[in-house]
This record gives structure tokens, C-alpha cells and sequence, in this order.
């Protein structure tokens, strides 16, 4: 196979079993994986472009509006998808999905009693451009209680969604927001090794912010890149 | 040049669906894939996959999500790295949630996959999503009538042999149509083969 993608990076990775999140323990699989020698089954992978992304899909604060803005503080979200060789990732869907500013999500399952905002779905998508940049207008989200421990709060975050040019490197991941006390508390941001917690948390830009509109936060993506082949 | 560090991955956690499987759900918002992978023009032979999750006491994951990979009839991706490329206008991606079918189960409608590179049996390459994964697995649905392509295809090979069953899927001919049958299962005796991919 001529092309191929350097393997995961473990070290940056959270385990599969991470016993402070509970529903880990009967979900985490115990046997070791089996390495698969990758063809053309893992170096191909869903392709998604433009065609796809309806009007409003990278404005949150507008894609499902009924008669009013939806509530809360409006912020961009904005950075780079690239790979681990530092190549920007173009014309990669990213799809996103996050509670509203009170901390609840539109999700059925989502019983915290806090409102629902009728003007704000929390979902959107979008298509990186030729430098692999994404940028999306939302409105932060609220912390919210969850039932892992006593008095277990979630950090605010955004869930990202992101395929990468192959199977191989897929991502799914959260994005949380600098300076956040609930961070340390958190199993599951806490479930990443120590020294790449930090690849979680958004920055703050005043670059990216918009004067009289709304905070700018940049959040870049390292997906796993192609197998480095010796220098000829 | 040194790398940069990979963006550790964290759980798609209990409210995907409204983002990722919208439509399956109910939710006011266009999915980009769904359980429906094949349409009436694309050719090959029709399937179902069907299966359900089960975590380590056995018991069903209603808050799964699986997604689907797979080539055409003629065993091609539609996808550049592949040189043949699928030009049947089938682009082989599913996507299902378990939490509206009533029996908790991820019901694919598809095509079955041709051999890939001719050294690889038919397949499907499976990504499983969850709350309390905070990594996705990778495994893989391969076929019950197809036990001679199986026995000669590489990666089974690298499994051990009595854990291969659990990626065949079992093919059942009921009056609805060829159903391939495939449970998922976390841990336990029976627990399924993940790859390291």
C-alpha cells in the first residue's frame, strides 16, 4: 500500500476504561485490540463537501431561530484542522452539537431542569476551506449537573465531530473554554493524559472577536497524518 | 521536524442525536447519512445489518452510535485513495443511533460489499461511538456465506480463531429480505474483536 497513516498516538489519547467515569466500566472493551495492517478499507473514508451544508449550518445563532435570537452570550469558534504533520486538512466536514446557555440540551433524554431555548437548536456543521480553516457562530454553552458523582458538573463544551481525509482518522472530541474551575473536576476532560489536556481548551482571541458582537475563541484539530516515509 | 500533538479524543456522550442522527431522531435538522445506505438505483444484491449492543452486564446500550464503511458491489471505495473509485453513486456511509428502534437495535439497509483488493473477504468496517467511550472502537462485519472467501482473508487471519465469530454476522432469509445478524459486544466471553487501526 503506498499510502498509509501513522498510528495512533496512545499517549495522547484517553484509555478506553477510565474508572472516575462510571459508565466506562462496562463499556470499555478488556481485551487488547488487534493491530490491522491498513488497506484500502482504513485509508478510505465518507466524503462530505459543501453540497451538503444547508444555509445557516455554521450559524448557530440563526440555523434555528423562530421569532427571536436565542439567549445567551454569542461567541465564534473558529482554528485550523491539520495533521499531526502540521498539513492543513481542506474541505473537512466538521459537525458540532452543544447545550444551550442555561446548560441544557435540546436532547429528549436531557431531563436538568433548566430551559429550553426555542430560538436555539445547538447543531451546525461546516466545511474546512483551502487552508483548512472552520469558523462558526454559536452562543456559549452552560455547565450543566450530570450523574456520575455527588454533585457532578459538566464544563461548558462543544462536542466536535470530525472525519479526516480516511477511517483512520476519525475524531470525535469536546472543546471546553480557558479558565474554567470545573475542569479539574471533570472525569472526563480528566481522562486524557495530563500533558495533553491542555489540546482541549479553546483560547481566548481578541483577533477573532467581533467589536460590539461577540467573543472570538480559536480551537485548532491535529488529526493523525500520513506514515512519514524516509527522505530520499 | 517534530510532530504535533494528535487532539486527544473525548466521548460523543449522550446527546449526539440531534447533532449527528438527527432526522432518526425526530429532530428538526438534516442528517448526513442515516440506516438507509443504498438507494433503488444502485446496484448489488440487498441486505440488512442488524444487531444491538450489549455492555458488560449483558444488558442493551440504547445510546449507541454505530457508523458504516463499506465499498460498492465491485468491492471499490468511493473515495480518491482508492484508484478505481465507486462510480455507482452509492457512497457506501451509515450512520444509526440504538435509541429509537423499540428492541435497541442498529438496522442498516444496504448493498453487500464486493471483495476489496481480492486478498480481502467482503466486509463492512464499523466505527462504535457511546457514552462511557471516550475513544470510539473500530471492528469489523464480515459474512457467513462467505466462509471461503473468510478463511483466506488476512485480517481474520491475524484474529484468533475462536474470537472470529464474533465479527461474522449471520445471514438469515426471512421473507423481508437477506438480513445479516450481528451483536456487539463490550466485554464478556463473547466480546468482540476491536482493531487497532
Amino acid at each position: 500500500m503506498s499510502e498509509s497513516y501513522a498510528p495512533r498516538d496512545w499517549s495522547s489519547q484517553p484509555p478506553y476504561l477510565h474508572p472516575d467515569y462510571k459508565s466506562t466500566v462496562l463499556r470499555a472493551p478488556t481485551k487488547k485490540l488487534i493491530p490491522i495492517r491498513q488497506s484500502l478499507s482504513e485509508i478510505t473514508g465518507p466524503v462530505y463537501g459543501h453540497d451538503r451544508l444547508g444555509a445557516l449550518d455554521t450559524d448557530l445563532t440563526r440555523n434555528a431561530v423562530k421569532d427571536a435570537e436565542p439567549i445567551g452570550e454569542r461567541i465564534i469558534v473558529t482554528g485550523r484542522v491539520l495533521d499531526e504533520n502540521g498539513r492543513p486538512q481542506p474541505n473537512m466536514l466538521i459537525e458540532i452539537w452543544q447545550a444551550n446557555a442555561a446548560g441544557r440540551y435540546v436532547h429528549v433524554a436531557d431531563q436538568h431542569p433548566a430551559p429550553l431555548d426555542p430560538n436555539f437548536l445547538g447543531a451546525g456543521r461546516c466545511v474546512t476551506d483551502s487552508e483548512g480553516r472552520y469558523k462558526f457562530y454559536t452562543i456559549k454553552p452552560g455547565a450543566y449537573p450530570w450523574g456520575n458523582h455527588d454533585n457532578a458538573w459538566r464544563p461548558a463544551h462543544i462536542h466536535f465531530s470530525l472525519f479526516g481525509p480516511s477511517l483512520a482518522t476519525r475524531l470525535v472530541t469536546q472543546m471546553y473554554f480557558p479558565g474554567d474551575p470545573l475542569l479539574a473536576f471533570d472525569p472526563i476532560y480528566m481522562g486524557t493524559p495530563a500533558d495533553c489536556r491542555e489540546l482541549l481548551i479553546s483560547r481566548f482571541m481578541l483577533q477573532h472577536t467581533e467589536p460590539s458582537f461577540a467573543l472570538g475563541y480559536e480551537f485548532d484539530f491535529v488529526l493523525r497524518g500520513r506514515r512519514q516515509t524516509p527522505i530520499e | 521536524m517534530s510532530k504535533l500533538r494528535q487532539t486527544p479524543s473525548q466521548t460523543v456522550g449522550p446527546y449526539f442525536a440531534y447533532g449527528l442522527t438527527p432526522e432518526q431522531y425526530g429532530y428538526d435538522f438534516k442528517s448526513i447519512a442515516d440506516g438507509a445506505m443504498a438507494d433503488a438505483d444502485t446496484p448489488g444484491q440487498r441486505i440488512r445489518i442488524e444487531g444491538r449492543v450489549l455492555d458488560g452486564k449483558g444488558e442493551l446500550v440504547p445510546d449507541a452510535m454505530l457508523e458504516l464503511w463499506q465499498a460498492d458491489e465491485q468491492g471499490r471505495y468511493a473515495h480518491p485513495a482508492d484508484p478505481r473509485g465507486s462510480n455507482v453513486g452509492f457512497r457506501g456511509f451509515g450512520r444509526m443511533g440504538t435509541g429509537t428502534d423499540p428492541q435497541s437495535r442498529f438496522i442498516f439497509d444496504t448493498i453487500k460489499p464486493g471483495s476489496v483488493d481480492g486478498e480481502q473477504a467482503p466486509h463492512i468496517n464499523v466505527i462504535l461511538f457511546a457514552r462511557g467511550m471516550l475513544l470510539h472502537a473500530y471492528t469489523r462485519i464480515y459474512f457467513s456465506d462467505e466462509a471461503a472467501a473468510n478463511a483466506r482473508d488476512p485480517v481474520l487471519a491475524s484474529v484468533p480463531a475462536e474470537r472470529r465469530k464474533t465479527l461474522i454476522a449471520t445471514r438469515d432469509d426471512s421473507s423481508a429480505g437477506i438480513v445479516y445478524r450481528l451483536d456487539i459486544h463490550m466485554q464478556g466471553p463473547d466480546e468482540t474483536v476491536f482493531f487497532d487501526v
